[in-house]
């Protein structure tokens, strides 16, 4: 276990040095952040003077190195907009998406699991059939049509529901603040998290339907028929653990990717996470929150990775996280 | 009354191409610790045939007719849960490829257990002692490491030496074992035939040994059955059979064999392949092949019989 920490630990190093290069590097792509900075009435003598008081005439590396040595300390730089240190601002913004995220997810492990074991157990019931349809759909449909369609009905016809907002929050744990704590929190909730898990949870039951199909008609299954096993460890057990490990493989990737997801998201229901952030930041060009931004879902990529990889190693024996033969 | 009387199995696979009969009137009876072999070329309807004993012929294949009598009960007519209680309790089954045949993410133990607590009321303890005790006739060393094993953590033969404990789990009164030794390797393949034979001796188990190797079938089995193209078309004792076989089919198998071969000799191959399903010729569905053939051989099939203890289909039987 620990030898494939340290492992993973060293990967997770390179690709957070990718990442913040490539980040760093589309600063200069973004505009002259004096422009911002000091607007556009101070004279070019100025400017220059100031320019080379922030460092901007240093060569590339200079300047990376300087963002590197400060980014490792927790300084991803101050943000244009908030006059505040990027990576606070995102803090700030950080549970409101995780709340999201969190209740995407669950979504998503409630409703696929049921729902692609039973159409790969009984691929020609009605059921399977409808839910196979609506996955196609749900795949196909882009997330903020989705979340468009269902705030015109649950919010707009209805008045069921409201369409943006986080609603009351409580904060736990010193200053985490979630929506998921409070009913109004979650019924605020409900209609971002059905949007964005749209697209990811029909993947899912498809997922699991053909990789259980798949194992279904492996041999050691044919064998626990044979053995006399109830059907219900048959399927449950022999063949759904083995389901599991290409689907977590593929769905580890996929619940990565939900978190690009949450800027469509919180941008149609106004949900004030680090997604809405980023595209206001965008607007602004304020760039050191946009490769604040960009670090700090790296590094969930990599953390998401990495728990994933260990779920997989706890499910599948021939992988041994012990590292040893 | 035989311990399992087989009659008329018929399975039908309805494929999109249209309906394919996979075997048809197979009937054999098995007695109590006898035996018994089934040799013929791949693809000539040996596993359909296991596989339709316990009721597991794979979708969307199914049983158009006959009756299985096992203890007097037909198989054939039975509901799922009397069904599930039968296989591997009182009738079990070895596969061919011990690499695909176990479970990779359950242990060896876990596999083991759950076989008897699937048909015994008992505890996970006592279910535990039966795995070791298993595991021990079946001659593997250290058996309560191997409990806690995972199959990739076991070589071939040693899988496979599980998977036999596994089936000898709940003392079963038959052992169907389809190819049990084909994905070994060479050098092990005949101590694995030779555990299997004590065993069946040593417990008293009936054994249905499916193989397309005539040498096998001949050191382990007292009778055989030749299957071709989905039907018997020979049986009787093995020795007799392999001394003097009467269908020709039998006896291009038997020349086939690389002992009889004089080395520098050629192996005596029958000519051309067994037809699939959807092209077995009328007449004899073994005419295009056959060097005795006379022109009624591709009109009329040849039914199955003979007197005494040996029969064969065919219209010219040799060796009479
Ligand atoms: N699941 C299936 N679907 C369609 N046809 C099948 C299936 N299983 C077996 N068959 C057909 O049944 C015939 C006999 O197969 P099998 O009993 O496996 O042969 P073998 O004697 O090699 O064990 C084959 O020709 C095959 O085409
Ligand atoms: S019936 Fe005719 S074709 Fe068939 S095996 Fe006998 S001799 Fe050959
Ligand atoms: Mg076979």
């Amino acid at each position: 276990m620990f030898a494939f920490l340290v492992r993973r630990l060293g990967q997770a190093v390179i690709v957070m040095l990718v990442i913040s290069i490539l980040s760093f590097s589309i600063q200069d792509e973004l505009g002259d952040p004096l422009r911002e900075l000091v607007g556009q009435s101070v004279s070019e003598a100025v400017r220059n003077e100031l320019r080379e008081e922030m460092g901007l005439n240093d060569p590339f590396l200079v300047q990376y190195w300087r963002f590197l040595r400060n980014a490792v300390q927790g300084d991803l730089g101050t943000s244009y907009f908030f006059k505040r240190p990027a990576l606070e601002v995102i803090m700030d913004k950080l549970p409101a998406t995780i709340d999201l995220v969190v209740a995407a997810t669950f979504w998503i492990l409630a409703f696929s699991i049921p729902v692609g074991v039973f159409a790969a157990i009984r691929p020609n019931h009605l059921f399977s059939k409808l839910a196979m349809g609506f996955s196609i759909v749900g795949i196909s449909v882009p997330v903020f049509l989705t979340a468009i369609f269902l705030i015109y009905l649950f919010a707009v016809e209805l008045g069921w529901l409201p369409s943006y907002g986080r609603g009351d929050t409580l904060i736990m744990f010193g200053d985490w603040e979630t929506s998921l704590m409070t009913i109004d929190g979650l019924t605020h909730l409900l209609l971002p998290s059905i949007s964005l898990a749209s697209v990811i949870l029909p993947l899912f039951v498809r997922i699991i339907r053909s990789e259980m199909m798949e194992v279904l008609e492996s041999e050691y299954v044919k064998f626990a028929w044979a053995k006399g096993l109830k059907k219900r460890r048959i399927w449950m057990l022999h063949a759904f653990k083995n389901t599991l490990l290409p689907v977590i493989t593929v769905g580890g990737v996929q619940l990565g990717i939900m978190v690009s997801y949450t800027i469509l998201t919180e941008t149609v229901f106004q949900w004030p996470g680090m997604g809405f952030m980023f595209l206001e930041a965008i607007n602004r060009v304020d760039t050191p929150l946009i490769v604040a931004y960009l670090i700090v879902v790296g590094l969930i990529f990599v953390i998401t990775n990495t728990v994933v990889d260990i779920i997989y190693g706890l499910v599948n024996p021939t992988v041994k996280l012990t590292g040893q033969q | 009354m035989p311990l399992l009387s087989v009659n008329n199995l018929e399975v039908v696979f309805p494929l999109r191409t249209g309906l394919v009969t996979a075997i048809k009137d197979v009937s054999f009876d098995l007695e109590q610790g006898e035996r018994i072999g089934i040799v013929g070329e791949s693809g000539a309807g040996k596993s359909v045939s296991a596989f339709a004993i316990l009721n597991l012929i794979s979708k969307p294949g199914y049983l158009a007719a006959g009756s299985i009598l096992f203890n007097g009960r037909d198989l054939a007519s039975l509901g799922e849960e009397e069904m599930r209680q039968i296989r591997g309790n009182e009738i079990s089954m070895i596969f061919q490829d011990p690499m695909m045949t176990l479970n990779p993410v359950l242990t060896i133990g876990t596999q083991m257990e759950e076989t008897i607590l699937a048909h015994k009321n008992m505890s996970r303890q006592e279910a535990r002692k039966i795995s070791v005790a298993k595991l021990k006739a079946v001659q593997i060393p250290s058996t309560e490491t191997r409990l806690t094993q995972y199959p990739h953590e076991l070589s071939g033969g040693m899988r496979q030496r599980v998977v036999i404990a596994i089936a000898l789990l709940s003392d079963p009164a038959i052992i169907i074992a389809d190819e049990p030794t084909t994905a070994l390797d060479v050098t092990i393949q005949a101590e694995i035939l030779e555990l299997l034979l004590n065993l069946c001796n040593d417990f008293d188990v009936g054994l249905i040994l499916i193989t397309h190797d005539l040498g096998v079938v001949s050191e382990v089995t007292q009778r055989i059955l030749v299957m071709y193209a989905g039907r018997i078309i020979e049986q009787g004792p093995t020795h007799q059979v392999i001394a003097r076989p009467m269908h020709p089919y039998t006896q291009g198998l038997l020349g086939a064999l690389p002992e009889k071969t004089r080395p520098g000799q050629r192996l005596n191959q029958i000519p051309g392949v067994m037809p699939t399903l959807q092209e077995i010729p009328a007449g004899c569905p073994f005419h295009n092949r056959c060097n005795q053939i006379q022109a009624v051989c591709k009109v009329d099939l040849p039914i199955l019989g003979g007197t005494g203890s040996r029969a064969v289909a065919c219209h010219f039987p040799l060796n009479r």
